[in-house]
């Protein structure tokens, strides 16, 4: 990936986190932390790597996407208003009456939205389902799936691992969201999942680590992963709870904390700032 | 008596996937229960469409949601046990809340599970499957009426629950005739002084409660509730007004069955004194699968009791 290609994704990662907080401010819910932590890799799929049209959201042959860590739905949201698969106004509505924006994804009532999702463990395994189809049919779509770190404590991730290995899913891609927190605080202190490269590696799987906010070590890591031949690939990516805002940053109180007027006011002017920056880089 | 046919309803639901099996959506996916569950039939004419997942009932169960959002059609097996108690919460939120086209099969439903006991003797299944909004749930009560269900749900967009049992029971319907709705029931033999309801293995001691019954000259309406949800309202009602009294008979709990069921009927629309034959809220225990039903007071001389005290009822 070009530099430019690259500042091209944090404008848009800028933008869809801006979405995404306005929905959690506006219904005074909803989880921030974690949906700013996997942003870099959501844009990177939806904006560079997957074949997705929002104009034909069902097509059987497109690439699929399932947020495992469902409660990061307003990261989701935030990308696909961003990628025209609904206005980004309705982002405003999250997690109320009358928004199709629930509270954590559903596929029935968001286009590009693939597999609903929100109870944590769940998503690999729909994830297989997803990639065993593709082989059963020869489709050469793609299925990619992003954790929780502290999600891999769910026994269900790792019945999932092994499938995927033993069915040599090399149509799927796995991103490990490994921002160190869980709600309760640090994972290493609750039940610690690590090393979780080594883990995935005995379960057979190729496994990359990445820096989850580098776009070039994101796409590079996609481009590995659909190389790979015989076995699913795992990225895990090293990230930041939080990232982008200041007072967010690496800080489990984010978890799933709306902010006050000030908070969003601040966030938005950080997100503003970052966004001219980079078109200062883009134009300069 | 003993050249009857016997079949059991988890065999003929092994033969029924496959004679349909040639169908491309079909998938059938198992956890290493295949010679039980009867998917190994499956197994041996498509292998490539049979995926075993191993011990791990929940995997399976979210796994069967993603293959279904490709467009199969997924029979996913295991014990009831397993497919709707260890699986419950995939069933609920993988499957049911996108409303996706996989089949939980239970095998091994109800006492009859026999000497294994009361940890694989699932008698919560129906209350659990049912308490999910939009799960449709089919027990047929024999091979005939199996094959047709199996057809049926295979057609039918949607999740379905289909339990089925592990003991070879005589076949009580005729292949060429039997016809299968789902959502309906349909009356195995007309009465007016009460009616018996019944689904699955059990729906057999409700017909020889019946026969008991018409020697004594009590005239039992008999009627096989194979769709347990959406449950037939109309023809509950109908033998209400006709019988004025019902015996629900089923190999489950009494408590979010069948019975339930019905009585949620009943209270709602047409009260009248009705009574449960099933397990009376206990767990299960090893034995002979006759000595169980005799045990937890579920044969058909315990049903023809209910029946009598029903009458009793009635006639206050
Ligand atoms: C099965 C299940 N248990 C509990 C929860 C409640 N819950 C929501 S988010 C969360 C913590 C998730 O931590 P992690 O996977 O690390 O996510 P991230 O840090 O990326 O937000 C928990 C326990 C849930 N959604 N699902
Ligand atoms: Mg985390």
């Amino acid at each position: 990936m070009d530099n430019k290609t690259a500042l091209k994704l944090s404008v848009i990662a800028a933008k869809a986190k801006k979405n995404a907080l306005r929905g959690i401010y506006e219904s005074q819910s909803g989880h921030p932390g974690g949906s700013m932590s996997v942003m870099d890799i959501l844009v990177t799929l939806f904006f560079s790597e997957m074949n997705v049209d929002p104009k034909n959201p069902h097509d059987p042959k497109r690439d699929r996407f399932v947020l495992s860590k469902g409660h990061c739905a307003p990261g989701l949201y935030g990308v696909l208003a961003e990628r025209g698969f609904f206005e980004t106004a309705a982002c405003a509505g999250f997690r109320t009456i009358d928004s199709c924006l629930q509270g954590h994804p559903d596929m029935k009532s968001v286009s590009g939205v693939d597999m609903s999702t929100g109870s944590l463990g769940q998503g690999v395994s729909a994830a297989n389902g997803m990639a065993l189809a593709g082989k059963l049919d020869g489709a050469g779509y793609r299925v990619y799936v992003a954790t929780g770190d502290g999600e891999l404590q769910e026994g269900q991730v790792w019945e999932a691992a092994m499938f995927s290995a033993q069915y040599k899913l090399d149509n799927l891609t796995l991103f490990v969201d490994n921002n160190g927190l869980q709600i309760d605080g640090d994972i290493a202190g609750i039940m610690n999942p690590a090393p979780i490269a080594e883990k995935y590696r005995a379960f057979g799987w190729n496994v990359l680590e990445i820096d989850g906010h580098d776009y070039h070590q994101i796409a590079d890591a996609i481009q590995k992963a659909k190389a790979e031949k015989g076995r699913p690939t795992a990225v895990v990516c090293k990230t930041i709870k939080g990232k982008g805002i200041s007072y967010m940053e690496d800080r489990a109180e984010w978890h799933g904390k709306a902010p006050n007027k000030e908070e969003y006011e601040t966030a938005v002017a950080e997100l503003d700032a970052r966004i001219a920056e980079l078109e200062g880089q883009i134009n300069g | 008596m003993g050249d009857i046919k016997k079949v059991a309803t988890r065999m003929a639901f092994g033969e029924a996937l496959t004679q349909i099996g040639a169908r491309e959506d079909i998938v059938v996916m198992d956890a290493d229960l295949t010679k039980s569950t009867m998917t190994n039939l499956f197994q041996k004419v498509y292998p490539k469409r049979h995926i075993n997942c191993g011990i791990a009932e929940g995997n399976m169960i979210s796994t069967a949601a993603g293959l279904a959002s490709c467009g199969k059609t997924v029979f996913a097996a295991s014990f009831a046990m397993f497919s709707t108690g260890r699986a419950f919460e995939q069933v609920r939120n993988s499957v049911a809340y996108p409303h996706l086209n996989v089949k939980i099969v239970g095998s091994h439903a109800g006492l009859t599970v026999g000497e294994d006991g009361a940890t694989h003797q699932c008698i919560e299944d129906v209350a659990l499957m049912r308490a999910i909004p939009g799960m449709v749930i089919v027990s047929p009560a024999d091979a005939t009426e199996t094959h047709a269900a199996v057809r049926a749900i295979a057609d039918y967009k949607g999740p379905v629950y289909l339990r089925v049992s592990r003991l070879a029971m005589p076949v009580l319907f005729d292949p060429d005739s039997y016809q299968f709705t789902l959502g309906k029931g349909h009356i195995m033999r007309d009465g007016s002084d009460v009616t018996i309801i019944g689904a699955g293995l059990l729906l057999h001691e409700g017909v020889k409660a019946a026969d008991m019954l018409a020697g004594e000259g009590i005239s039992v309406r008999l009627v096989d509730m194979a769709t347990i949800k959406p449950i037939d309202s109309e023809l509950i009602i109908e033998s209400a007004k006709k019988t004025g009294a019902i015996v629900c008979v089923e190999e489950h709990n009494v408590i979010g069955g069948l019975g339930g069921a019905v009585a949620e009927v009943l209270g709602q629309n047409y009260p009248v004194p009705m009574e449960i034959v099933g397990v009376a809220d206990q767990f299960g225990r090893s034995g002979k699968p006759e000595a169980l039903l005799d045990a937890y007071h579920m044969s058909a001389p315990y049903i023809v009791g209910k029946v009598k005290r029903v009458l009793e009822r009635k006639q206050k």
